[in-house]
């Protein structure tokens, strides 16, 4: 049973949550700012869109391909 | 550092695992690899809120317990920089790999068409939610409208009730004569017709497509267009995928011939290229059972196991019998070449609206203008929409793949013959 950090909030999530879940747990669920300004949050759910790139321990991920793991940070605002 | 393997196999969903099963007891040395944490592709996708069905759990035990079978999960194919070899990216590490034959299973994913308010929080693909869904997302209780086209429509619905969701809606754009002419032919695939009773919803509606998702800063409702009237639904969520394409980049980029937007193959499920396969939803939408026996196909005749290979073309024109009712009856209508308004975005990376394509005569001259394609998705889901809503042909796609660290390019170093 992981336990992260979402936006420097602490969140715990069930085993085997993807990161994309954790963020409408512990979020509202958006993942990134677009370039123009507008949030957005996951679109397609299966690694093709990029819609729910995220910083995890300071690198780009995937959030909808990225499993939960102990001790993660997890950043939504640049 | 690099790998070899005599017998790459790229995605593990249905065709990946099934090749694999297949090709095991010949092959000397096979790499399995999905950029995806788990196996099992997106319709056996295992998580907190999956239901997984006994056969996927035992072909993925059986095949991860092959001990020739090496796995690679989270892992994503980032260049071709030379014959024969590709440059690999995982969480941790960038490789080479390089392969004697190699089967691409790289599956499909959902056409997602512009309509205002698209880009709201709050929707998703239909598939897409459906994958959220199994990986945790929290739906209890939500309020849930599924639309766009196809029986995953259906499985989407069942997987958010089955999480505790209200499906409010389900708006299906093919007409009620295309869905009925599809049902009667059912019964030629028992198993299928039993799947579509199980999955029936009273919430599902023929010849109705959304027009718009409504709210500011994230959904609060959907208007849709409901047998010519327009209604309006407050809902949570908007899932909406107008079916499946091929995922054909990798096979462009290693020169496969590409026919009706699929990767090409033979009866032997070969491509157009030596020693390069391709299985499953890559070669044209049809489903896990047409997958499961391309991918035995594939895998058989890799490794020259020509008789066995061939035994199995029977079971794969029954079930290519299926895939072509299915897309004959899901065929979309030609008024949602229409939904998106001139300040609708098309490309989501790069925030380019409709408005900017508009007057271009192809992608080349439309992305140069305007950026659209240009962004992290490389065009994936905004390359396939004006496709569809322009009829232009993206290019075909050159390295990097996807978004890669440095540290993984540096790796070409190391690449033979370069």
């Amino acid at each position: 049973m992981p336990d992260l950090t979402l936006d420097g909030r602490p969140l715990h999530v069930a085993a085997g949550t993807s990161v994309a879940a954790a963020l409408a747990l512990g979020g509202d669920g958006c993942s990134r700012t677009s370039v123009s300004g507008q949030r957005r949050a996951p679109l397609c759910g299966m690694g093709i869109c990029q819609e729910c790139r995220v910083s995890i321990d300071g690198r780009r991920r995937l959030a909808c391909q990225t499993l939960c793991r102990d001790g993660m940070q997890v950043e939504t605002r640049p | 550092m690099n790998e070899h393997a005599n017998l790459l196999i790229i995605g593990a969903g249905p065709a990946g695992l099934s090749a694999a099963l297949a090709a095991a007891p010949r092959a000397k040395r096979i790499v399995l690899l999905d950029d995806n944490p788990l196996p099992g592709g997106q319709i056996w996708r295992d998580g907190p809120q999956a239901k997984v069905p006994g056969q996927a759990r035992r072909l993925r035990e059986q095949v991860l317990a092959c001990a020739n079978v090496h796995w690679h999960s989270s892992t994503r194919v980032i260049a071709n920089p030379a014959p024969n070899t590709l440059l690999l990216e995982n969480a941790e590490r960038g490789w080479q790999i390089d392969y004697d034959c190699v089967i691409l299973c790289t599956g499909a994913r959902e056409l997602l068409l512009p309509f205002p308010g698209w880009t709201l929080p709050g929707v998703t693909g239909a598939g897409g939610l459906q994958a959220l869904i199994k990986a945790g997302l929290p739906v209890r209780d939500q309020g849930i409208v599924i639309a766009g086209s196809g029986p995953l429509l259906l499985a989407s619905a069942a997987t958010a009730k089955s999480n505790g969701a209200r499906v409010l809606r389900i708006a299906e754009q093919a007409s009620p004569a295309a869905i009925a002419s599809f049902a009667a032919q059912l019964p030629r695939w028992p198993h299928k017709l039993l799947q579509s009773i199980s999955l029936f919803d009273r919430q599902y509606r023929s010849a109705s497509h959304v027009l718009a998702a409504l709210g500011r800063d994230r959904l609060e409702g959907v208007r849709l267009k409901q047998n010519g009237k327009v209604v309006e639904i407050a809902c949570d969520r908007l899932a909406c995928g107008f079916g499946l394409i091929p995922n054909i980049q990798l096979a462009q980029a290693l020169g496969c011939a590409v026919e009706r937007q699929a990767v090409a193959v033979d009866s032997w499920q070969a491509t157009s290229q030596p020693c390069v396969y391709a299985a499953g939803e890559c070669t044209g939408f049809g489903g896990s059972e047409r997958a499961l026996v391309e991918g035995a196909i594939a895998g058989h005749a890799a490794v020259g196991n020509r008789q066995a290979a061939q035994r199995l073309w029977h079971r794969r024109a029954r079930w290519q019998g299926f895939a072509n009712a299915l897309n004959t009856a899901f065929a979309l209508d030609p008024a949602l070449k229409s939904l998106a308004d001139s300040d609708t975005l098309v490309c989501r990376c790069e925030d380019v609206p409709y408005a900017a394509l508009t007057g271009h005569s192809d992608w080349r001259q439309a992305k140069l203008a305007s950026r659209c394609g240009m962004g992290a998705c490389q065009g994936r889901i905004c390359g396939a929409a004006t496709e569809h809503l322009f009829g232009w042909q993206p290019s075909a796609p050159r390295p990097p793949f996807s978004p890669a660290r440095i540290d993984t390019l540096l790796c070409l170093e190391h690449t033979r013959d370069a």
